[in-house]
Order: structure tokens, then sequence, then C-alpha cells
């Protein structure tokens, strides 16, 4: 399963049967009436992504910058619909800023897959570094957070998590390890 | 003042007046999110209204964060009153509003080319930069500097029924803003939601 998840699906895969990694995915947040997701892409991401866009059900669209797209599901949020937001490590990275100042302080259950980078077979040595930063800002904040490895716990994990998130109001991180999705090895 | 303002042949307005204007203006319960600082100080000095959300960190999110409200609430219009030295932290949010082209967001721009709340040291863009080139040039045509007050209200009112997003920039003068906001972000944001009809008071 997971090396063939290093390139984009031919097909995309809606059924409701679906047992991919991002088929799981879409079908978690479509049952949790999740509908607007911003993202700024992650190759890893590409799959979910296509297929995200490709359903009417979604709002899916790219954002600037991650911070950006936080901003923009917590005003879905405070309007009544429900967000979340995709980014690869390098991307949560940027994001301590907002988190403490908007999503923590005001109690915004703000959702966000994030597509771990920088370990298993990472060839970056910048990605692998910024990686390491990731978990320490989680606990600095003490934000829920879940690091999802197995397809068999993936629906599991997902789906309480964002019950969780919006009962308790709360931000949660869902991190995509590559023991999951394949990750990405070099490439060249 | 900065020399960039007499080139606009704009008249240097006031933010705390220009946000009043837009205020009693407001009779559909309009949704209006004030940026970090002085924007969401003369927001709150102008008159607390159940659909006010005072952002207290997040440096140029207001737009976003609008944005987020105008495609939760599409019958609803959705301002969004941001600093010149906030806009520059996300220039990038201009083109994703752009995209997605929510016709009930209006954006208003209080350009007084510095940092007035932090020390008023001149932002990068002062004198060198236009904000309404910039807008434009991002995707967003329907942006517009005002040339006075009434030239203001004249665009806020087509702004109410533009079929496209707003942007509409303020030359202001170097005051800080009025009124300081009280910093409850919980009550804020449960006021807020309130006030867009989300949730009922407990
Ligand atoms: C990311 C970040 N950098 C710096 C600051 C400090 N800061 C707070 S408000 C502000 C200036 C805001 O300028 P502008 O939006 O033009 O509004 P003005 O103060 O001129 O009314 C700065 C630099 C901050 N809060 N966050």
């Amino acid at each position: 399963m997971a090396t063939a998840e290093q390139q984009t699906s031919p097909q995309p895969a809606q059924a409701s049967g679906d047992k991919t990694w991002h088929g799981i995915i879409l079908q978690t947040l479509k049952r949790n009436a999740i509908s607007l997701i911003p993202y700024v892409p992650d190759r890893v991401l590409t799959p979910l992504i296509k297929n995200l866009h490709a359903d009417p059900f979604f709002t899916t669209f790219a954002a600037a910058r991650e911070e950006e797209a936080v901003g923009i599901v917590s005003g879905a949020w405070m309007g009544g619909r429900r967000g979340a937001v995709l980014m690869q490590t390098s991307g949560f990275a940027t994001l301590a800023n907002v988190l403490a100042s908007l999503a923590v302080p005001y109690q915004i259950p703000l959702i966000m897959f994030v597509s771990e980078r920088g370990t298993l077979g990472e060839f970056n040595y910048g990605q692998s570094l910024v990686c390491r930063t990731m978990r320490p800002v989680l606990d600095s904040l003490a934000l829920e957070h879940h690091t999802i490895t197995r397809l068999d716990e993936l629906e599991f994990i997902a789906d309480r998590s964002i019950k969780q998130a919006v009962t308790t109001q709360a931000p949660v991180a869902l991190i995509l390890n590559p023991l999951l999705t394949g990750g990405k090895v070099f490439d060249k | 003042m900065n020399t960039d303002l007499d080139t606009r042949n704009t008249k240097v307005m006031n933010r705390f007046d220009i946000t009043s204007r837009l205020i009693a203006k407001l009779k559909h319960e309009e949704a209006v999110i004030g940026g970090i600082g002085n924007t969401n100080f003369d927001l709150w000095a102008a008159g607390h209204r159940p659909q006010n959300f005072y952002m207290l960190g997040s440096m140029g999110l207001a737009f976003p964060i609008a944005l987020g409200v105008a495609l939760a609430q599409p019958e609803r219009r959705v301002f969004a009153l941001e600093g010149d030295g906030s806009l520059l932290m996300q220039l990038g949010a201009l083109s994703t509003i752009a995209a997605l082209k929510p016709k009930n967001l209006i954006m208003i721009v209080m350009d007084n080319g510095i940092y007035q709340i932090t020390g008023a040291q001149p932002t990068p863009a002062a004198g060198v930069a236009d904000v309404v080139a910039i807008a434009a040039g991002s995707g967003l045509a329907n942006s517009a500097w005002a040339a006075d007050e009434e030239d203001f209200e004249r665009l806020v009112d087509e702004a109410m029924s533009a079929s496209e997003p707003s942007l509409i920039a303020v030359s202001i003068d170097d005051k800080p803003g009025v009124g300081t906001t009280r910093r409850d972000p919980v009550q804020i944001r449960e006021r807020f939601m309130h006030g867009l009809g989300v949730r009922e008071p407990l």
C-alpha cells in the first residue's frame, strides 16, 4: 500500500468502501460536515487534495500561507461552517503565532492535517530539523495531537479527534506519518 | 505624514471617524472584523455591536478571518478593517480572495504608512508601494482609494450591492485608536457567534 501512495492515484477513490488513507480521510471529513478545505500543498497529500477538489461537497482551495488558511477556517467556524487545513510539516512550523494568539485563546476547534516530512527516510536535512520543532510547539500549547501510522486506526483517530475538537472547542493536529502515507523518498 | 499621500491626491482622513461612518451605515447586521491594534480599538470605540469581532493578535489575518465568515454566510455582508502594516504581512490573502470572489466581502485598508501602535515606524511600503495597485494586481479589480469621507461612504454603498469583493483604501493620519477593546477572547468569540446567529446565549 505504502509505496503506491507516493504517486498521485490515477483513479479518484471516493467509494464509501474505499480503504486508502486519503479515501478514509475524505469520508471522515464528510461525515463530520467539514466542507471548507484550504491547503498549502504537499506531495504526499496530492491524492487527497485531488479527490477533495473533485467532490462538490467540499470547497477546496489553495491559500498562500498556512496561517492564512487557519484564519479562514477560524472565521468560517464562527460563521457556522466547519473546515480543516491541510499542510506539511514545514507549514506547521509557521503557525506558532496564530495558534497562540487566535485558535487557542479564542477556543476555536481548528482541525489540522499535517503530512509528516522529516522522518523515516527524509533526504533533506532542513526538513528533518523543521520536523523536530513540531511536537515541542504542540506540547508547549498543550494541544491535542496524534501521529497516525496505521491504516486500521486512521478512521477511529480522525473521527474521534474531530468530534473532540468540536465539543471541547480546542484545536487538534493529526499528523500523517510516512508509515500511513508512504511518505516521500529521494526522487532526484 | 508621508509624501506618497500627497501624490495620490486623496484627503488624509481619520480612522475613528471613518470607522464611525461605516458603522452608522450598517443596518442589516453586517459582520465587521477589526484587525490587530488600532483598527479594532476604533471599531470598539465606535460602539460595540454583536456582529463585531476584535483581533487580539494574529497580525495580518483580518481579511482571511473575514473571508471565512463570508464563505460561511454568503447572504451576510462582511467587512474587514486592516492596517496597512498588517496587510503587508499577508498580501497573498488578496489573491486567495480574488480567486474565490466572495461578493459579500468588503476590505477596508487604513493606510497611515506606519506601524502606529508600535512606535510609528514607517512600513517598508511607505512612499514606494500603492495598496490599491497591489490589490488590483492581485486580482481584486474592484479596488479604489477613497478621495475623502463622502467618497468613502459612496464606495461603501456601492460595495453593499457589488457582485464581486471590494477593497477600499483610506489615507489616514498618524493618530492612535481612541478606545481600548476589552481583551477577553472567549467572550469576544462567543458574542460574535451570537451576533451571527450561529449560537444562542447559555
Ligand atoms: C507577527 C507580528 N509581528 C509584529 C507584531 C507587533 N505589532 C503589533 S501591531 C503592529 C503594527 C500594526 O501596524 P498597522 O497594521 O499598520 O496598524 P497601525 O498600528 O498603524 O494602526 C506590530 C508591528 C505582532 N503583533 N505580530
